[in-house]
């Protein structure tokens, strides 16, 4: 088999984006996945596209990769159900009514939209909160996808391009040679990793796994129009020992409730756990009480992929391997369908030393061994 | 939350002898089943008047006085191996979710049929023989209507039967097997006096009805508005024809309910549940009686139910090994008699729907590469029937088995999930 | 002989027998249960609680599982859409 220019690990929705891009390049591309592609992390998440600013460079990552979604959304087809319903982060009181004034500057500073609403714009807006809420920090510009059908699109893009799809599990990659479970031996000048939270490819990457739970109703069209975040979700995120839940609800095309979200670690246990599960609903029914008589079909788990200083590894795995043929796309927590575009851009400039359209340099895996980027962000 | 020393869910024949047998020998006992009355499908009370008389009425009479305690109208949706079990109660003001704790647990938890896409086949009209048996007992006249009943198996002729005791024109019954696959299951049941007395009770109540074997239902058709059936295009490999009809009752069989069983972790042969001679499964305080553990009929629900009733209560089984094993094997042959042909097969056409839940067409899933591909690309039993519709169907013309049974075992209100659990906090952000 | 109670189906009242499922009477009115994803007419399948085709608005509950419900006076039942 002749060389590839780079063979991607993982076909989820990182790994699709990144095998498109790479292809788009003009390069000969392998993907090889080990599952049914987007069955892993991107077939676990909620596919919504979010600007997050915990920190700068979230908040350039996401508003850059957003814009990339929407540059895409006209073409993608109806399967990947990109719906442009924004998001609404809802504040319970005061302190967090604050909270929503500054990050509504921040938001305006970095070029995206967001508006400030009352407590009654909330009520208007979404009538099935519960009344007592302070309001809110409206973000029309957010999304949301099926991230199952985007990851495909990505792929089935990338092999209209010629990307070469294995259907195998990655034994070992390394040194660019990829060694397949059914004995096919690829080799490439570059090997990309994009394998959500799995790590045994390269047992130094700093990834932990970060447990989440999901809920999934039955169809009720109109109950719920945004996306809506209570402000705590961020907190949430950001604990690094803690278990914790935050209320997320997301209204999918079908009309169908995703009711998110929780956190928890050190747990790589996918069975659903009904203590964190009843927690979650509970946290949700604070927000929306109507919630409880709806109708739950499904209720899942999934692992998210989370990194000490929630920022993505994207670039050389230089620093934490030796190994020159190795390369990133790796640690997206929950952003990972929101962060895919525009990873994928940002590594593959990296692979062709261009530059990007945002600084590279807060991402690069190689920041991973200096101790400063080890506490908190 | 109640506690049991024996939990039995599902209260047809094999439930209802297992709790039996084993109230009857000392043991505490709750019977579960998620209908308003006990009987499961082949005994469901019948508004119109009492059915099954004689087998039927003995068997609730010993359920009655065993000392057994009777919950209809809770249909369990989280099941632990542990010992607990969740149920929901519906009724038209209030939900409620009850939680109970066994020691063991006998599951008895019966069939359910078989549908094979065709086209036409989601239009109403179109039901199954069990489902519109169940419909006439519940209170859905069909005097005057003329039905068509299709698809294979014992259950047709008793539903033919049945519906034409009620009023209905039946204007065909139409069996998919060959009359040679049959005969051997045909000639065995010659040599038991009850089947044959039933067999000949059909012949009587159906004898202006054409029997055909080796036929089958091609298309369902609509009437002029579009909505509704109207006729059927049967064929028998040979030719194809047209008949007119208002209702078309049509099941290929019976597949097993295994959910709780899978949910829990009992291990399956195939797709019936494993289960040594005295119906107790890989775990070991978990039973299994009944169609479960293959599909074999009423007496081998009986005997079944009753063994593992007595295996509960710590009583010796061996003087109903015999029936049982007799039982069985009229499963055996009851499975060679009803083997699906090939032809059914290539039924659906590209727009056929086969998730009826979210309307995936044949089209939509002939290109995936398997069941999770499948449910991730089109939502192919994703929707609130978990797949007990589309897998089977799946399963006959794709080959591909459904992964993983999860919890909840069907939809409950979000409330329902709260009510599971310790009440040990965890932190949110405050 | 059952006595009969009236029910409200699409609009419409209907006199049925007491102890009539609801998916029997959506049956006797010619009423579909409910309208698929696709607009396609539906009504009940498998009579035993299984596929859900059967569901309709009961009392103003939407996805009711009406071949497991029996009718009650001055019900109101609507097909689900």
């Amino acid at each position: 088999m002749q060389p590839f220019d780079a063979v991607i690990i993982g076909a989820g929705i990182v790994g699709s984006a990144v095998a498109r891009e790479c292809a788009l390049a003009g390069w000969r591309v392998g993907v090889v996945e080990g599952g049914t592609p987007g069955s892993g992390a991107t077939g676990a998440g909620m596919g919504h596209l979010v600007v997050m600013d915990d920190s700068p460079a979230q908040l350039a990552l996401t508003a850059y990769s957003r814009s990339l979604w929407r540059q895409q959304s006209e073409r993608l087809p109806k399967s990947v159900e990109y719906e442009s319903c924004g998001t609404i982060w809802v504040a319970a009181d005061d302190e967090e009514m604050a909270e929503v004034t500054s990050r509504q500057k921040i938001y305006e500073n970095a070029g995206v939209p967001a508006e400030i609403l009352t407590a009654s714009q909330l009520a208007a807006a979404e009538p099935n909160l519960r009344s007592g809420l302070a309001g809110g920090l409206l973000v029309p510009g957010d999304a949301v996808v099926y991230p199952p059908a985007a990851a495909g699109c990505y792929l089935t893009e990338a092999r209209g391009l010629g990307a070469e799809v294995f259907l195998a599990r990655a034994v070992s990659a390394s040194q660019g040679e990829v060694l397949l479970s059914d004995g096919v031996r690829l080799v490439a000048k570059r090997i990309v990793l994009a394998v959500g939270a799995e790590c045994d490819l390269l047992p130094s990457l700093p990834i932990q796994k970060r447990k989440g739970h999901l809920v999934i109703t039955d169809r009720y069209p109109g109950f719920l129009r945004h996306q809506l975040v209570e402000l705590g979700y961020l907190k949430s995120a950001h604990k690094v020992t803690e278990d914790s839940v935050a209320f997320n609800i997301q209204p999918r095309q079908t009309g169908q409730l995703l009711l998110g979200s929780s956190r928890q670690y050190g747990n790589e246990e996918r069975e659903v756990d009904a203590d964190v599960l009843r927690q979650m609903i509970e946290r949700a029914r604070q927000y929306m009480p109507g919630l409880q008589n709806l109708s739950v079909l499904r209720a899942w788990t999934g692992f998210r992929a989370a990194t000490a200083d929630k920022l993505p590894l994207i670039g050389p795995a230089t620093g934490l391997s030796d190994d020159a043929s190795l390369w990133l796309a790796a640690g997206f927590e929950g952003l990972g369908i929101t962060n895919a575009p525009g990873a994928a851009r940002l590594l593959v400039n990296a692979m062709l030393g261009r530059e990007s359209a945002i600084d590279a340099e807060p991402y690069l895996p190689a920041r991973m061994l200096e101790p400063a980027r080890l506490s908190h962000a | 939350m109640m506690r049991t020393e024996v939990l039995v869910i599902g209260a047809g024949p094999a439930g209802i002898a297992a709790a039996t047998a084993a109230a009857a020998n000392g043991r505490e006992v709750i019977l579960l089943d998620d209908n308003p009355a006990p009987g499961g499908q082949i005994w469901r009370e019948s508004i119109a008047h009492a059915n099954g008389v004689g087998m039927k009425q003995r068997a609730l009479d010993l359920l009655r006085r065993s000392g057994a305690q009777i919950l209809p109208g809770h249909s369990v949706f989280a099941a632990d191996a542990s010992g607990t079990v969740q149920t929901l109660q519906e009724t038209s003001i209030a939900t409620r979710v009850d939680e109970f704790r066994f020691e063991k647990l006998i599951l008895a938890t019966g069939a359910r049929e078989r549908f094979l896409p065709f086209p036409g086949w989601t239009l109403p009209g179109v039901l199954g023989a069990g489902g519109l048996q169940a419909l006439v007992r519940s209170g859905y006249s069909i005097v005057g209507k003329r039905v068509i009943v299709a698809g294979t198996g014992p259950l047709l002729l008793a539903v033919a039967a049945h519906l034409a005791e009620d009023g209905a024109v039946v204007a065909g019954v139409l069996e998919q097997a060959p009359l040679g696959q049959m005969l051997p299951f045909a000639m065995s049941l010659l040599s038991d006096p009850a089947k044959l007395m039933q067999g000949a009770g059909y012949r009587r109540k159906l004898w202006k009805t054409p029997y055909r074997t080796g036929s089958w239902i091609v298309e369902a058709i609509a009437g002029n508005d579009g909505r509704s059936l109207a006729a059927v295009r049967i064929t028998d490999g040979a030719r194809t024809w047209s008949e007119p009809c208002d209702l078309l009752a049509c099941g290929y069989h019976l597949i097993p309910n295994t959910q709780i069983a899978e949910l829990l972790g009992c291990q399956l042969r195939g797709s019936f549940v494993e289960v040594d001679a005295s119906q107790r499964t890989s775990l070991e305080n978990v039973f299994c009686a009944g169609e479960p553990t293959g599909i074999a009929g009423l007496e081998a629900a009986l005997v079944q139910g009753e063994i593992a009733g007595l295996a509960c209560a710590g009583r010796p089984t061996a003087a109903l090994r015999q029936r049982g094993a007799a039982a069985r094997a009229f499963g055996v042959r009851m499975e060679k008699a009803f083997a699906l042909r090939k032809e059914l097969r290539s039924l659906p056409r590209a727009d056929t729907i086969v998730c009826r839940c979210e309307d995936v067409a044949f089209g939509d899933l002939q290109h995936r590469t398997g069941w999770t591909d499948a449910k991730l690309q089109t939502r192919c039993g994703m929707g609130p029937c978990q797949g007990r519709v589309c897998g089977p169907a799946v399963e006959h013309l794709l080959g591909w088995r459904p992964v993983s049974v999860r919890q909840p075992l069907s939809p409950v209100p979000l409330e329902a999930l709260c009510l599971q659990g310790e009440t040990a906090d965890i932190g949110h952000n405050d | 002989m059952p006595d009969f109670i009236s029910v409200t189906i699409n609009g419409t009242p209907n006199r049925v027998a007491r102890g009539t499922s609801i998916a029997a009477a959506m049956l006797l009115a010619a009423q579909p249960n409910r309208i698929s994803i696709t607009g396609q007419p539906r009504s009940a399948l498998c009579g035993m609680g299984i596929c859900f085709e059967c569901s309709a608005v009961v009392n103003g509950t939407p996805h009711r599982r009406t071949c497991q419900i029996q009718c009650e006076p001055d019900m109101t039942v609507e097909t689900d859409r």
